[in-house]
């Protein structure tokens, strides 16, 4: 039982930590929460509830659409909603945030609008398939949906680490001065990241879709706010704390269940990260000495 | 090389260059005087994209680059060291340099990177380190040593001796008339008006947003006027 529930842990984890990273890297380059992640995430879910139970194509051919839409989601959301907004005089630093807030409900409606209020299932063509191994049950689901989600966790982390594009990005994370002198096309950069997580935010979508095996308009908010307690507590703007903060709140959310506790699982999970916060003020990754990141 | 023209630039409404010109010939070094808050800074920012000047005309190597961006700059030949280094402070020693050849698409990177740590040492024992975790002299050597892998035809330097011990001071200046040497033209600008004087071909001399007075370096440095005011006799 507790083995079970730690693999949905982990399986949980890894998807929240999707849905951070997203969060993250927006955070880093331009400094602001970008509060439509959860609706643009919640897009990702329906493209794949569309492409699966609509329309009967595989689940790729879904994650490829999902990929497709939030990346033009994002794309529209900077330029339209961030951009414009951006190095002008007398402009309020919460200017982007509200922006933000305003996609936010704009994707939320145009959801209910489009695909209706209620709950859509979401089934795959081996939702039900699964393994005993000794008491231990797994579903191939899990399995499909940690592979993908350590495969783009490490895909990203090589990509920041060794790619000429992914230094610029942590360049741009740092300053964007300083990143501009140094040759980067900031306002591209810019765009990318903003893509990127969108991409992620959307990959995540199906991921749910897949796990939970139900898509609605309101998904988008309570994962939203997960994300963004989940790089609080990883410290913000830091790629390694959304990954490790995703699966910390992941496996409290589950383990509470194991205590028997269900109905308290969110409210025990966010306790824990108080109660991190309260011991490491600057999140598990956040560096001390920085006033500001 | 580069031809500044009654450049006007403003902070909000106020007004931080008034008509500044200045010219940069090939091949030599150029510095620009002042007191704080006369206006340095705001020219190179000018110069290099950072800020746009409400009008005024920038030529550099015989085209208009007036409100070009610093990466456009860039790849024109044009590298800042700003006033603060501006040091990736959370990427290696080896991760800033290789920043600084970003634009960069030829095979001779490699080789350049050999050379700049060949010129500054120190960067090559601390390559693997975070940039942040550098002295600040190291910093500065690393910021200088940065904006060479680009391969700058035009060197902008603002204020690379501020808060470094002396001792260091006089191992940048070396440094910048090396570069020069080596057929990189040089902007400095600089608070150590009589280093400066003493390494430069031509100076500039910024008051309150205006150029008051220009010639060559070893004239100003004789000038009683500028004796007086930067020179401490």
């Amino acid at each position: 039982m507790i083995l079970e529930q730690l693999i949905n842990g982990i399986t949980l984890g890894s998807i929240y930590a999707i849905v951070a990273l997203g969060y993250t890297l927006v955070f880093g380059v331009l400094d602001i929460l970008n509060m439509a992640h959860g609706e643009i995430f919640m897009f990702g879910a329906f493209m794949g509830v569309l492409v699966t139970n609509t329309l009967k194509l595989p689940l790729i051919v879904a994650f490829l659409v999902a990929i497709g839409v939030t990346a033009i989601l994002g794309f529209l959301l900077e330029t339209l909603a961030l951009r414009p907004l951006r190095g002008k005089k007398g402009v309020s630093h919460l200017a982007p945030l509200i922006s933000t807030i305003g996609v936010s409900i704009f994707l939320e409606n145009l959801a209910h609008h489009f695909f209706g209020a209620g709950n859509h299932p979401f089934r795959t063509s081996f939702s039900e398939m699964s393994f005993q191994i000794g008491t231990v049950t797994v579903y191939a689901v899990q399995i499909v949906i940690f592979v993908i989600a350590v495969l783009l966790m490490v895909g990203l982390s090589f990509w920041l680490s060794k790619t000429k594009a992914g230094k610029a990005l942590r360049a741009c994370a740092e300053s964007l001065e300083a990143a501009s002198i140094l040759g980067v096309n900031t306002k591209k950069m810019i765009t990318t990241t903003v893509i990127i997580a969108s991409v992620m935010g959307g990959i995540a979508g199906v991921l749910v879709g897949m796990a939970f095996n139900s898509v609605s308009p309101q998904m988008g908010l309570s994962m939203g706010l997960k994300g963004l307690a989940i790089i609080i507590l990883g410290g913000m703007g830091n790629v390694k704390g959304a990954m490790a903060g995703g699966l910390i709140l992941g496996l409290a959310e589950t383990l509470v269940v194991v205590f028997g506790e269900s109905g308290y699982r969110d409210a025990i999970a966010f306790a824990l990260i108080i109660i991190i916060l309260l011991v490491r003020p600057q999140g598990l990754f956040g560096k001390a000495s920085e006033a500001r990141r | 090389m580069l031809s500044v023209k009654n450049i006007n630039t403003y902070y909000g409404n106020i007004q931080a260059l008034k008509n500044v010109s200045i010219d940069v010939p090939e091949g030599s070094i150029v510095t620009i005087l002042g007191a704080n808050g006369a206006g340095k800074t705001t020219t190179m920012k000018s110069i290099a994209g950072l800020l746009k000047p409400r009008d005024g005309k920038i030529e550099f190597l015989g085209q208009d680059v007036t409100g070009k961006t610093p990466d456009q700059m860039l790849s024109r030949g044009l590298a800042l060291v700003p006033e603060g280094r501006a040091i990736l402070s959370g990427m290696s020693v080896l991760e800033n340099l290789e920043m600084g050849a970003f634009q960069r698409r030829d095979k001779e990177v490699k080789q350049d990177l050999e050379k700049v740590m060949d010129r500054f040492p120190i960067l090559r024992e601390r390559r693997s380190q975070l940039g942040g975790t550098l002295s600040g002299g190291q910093q500065q050597m690393l910021s200088i040593a940065r904006a060479l892998m680009s391969r700058p035809k035009l060197l902008l330097l603002d204020e690379p001796s501020m808060g470094l011990a002396p001792l260091i001071v006089q191992d940048i200046f070396r440094i910048i008339q090396e570069i020069n040497a080596d057929g990189t033209t040089v902007l400095l600008v600089e608070q150590n008006a009589r280093q400066a004087l003493k390494i430069a071909h031509h100076a500039y001399v910024l008051e309150t947003g205006k150029v008051v007075k220009s010639g060559p370096a070893q004239e100003l440095l004789h000038d009683p006027s500028i004796k007086e005011a930067y020179l401490g006799h």
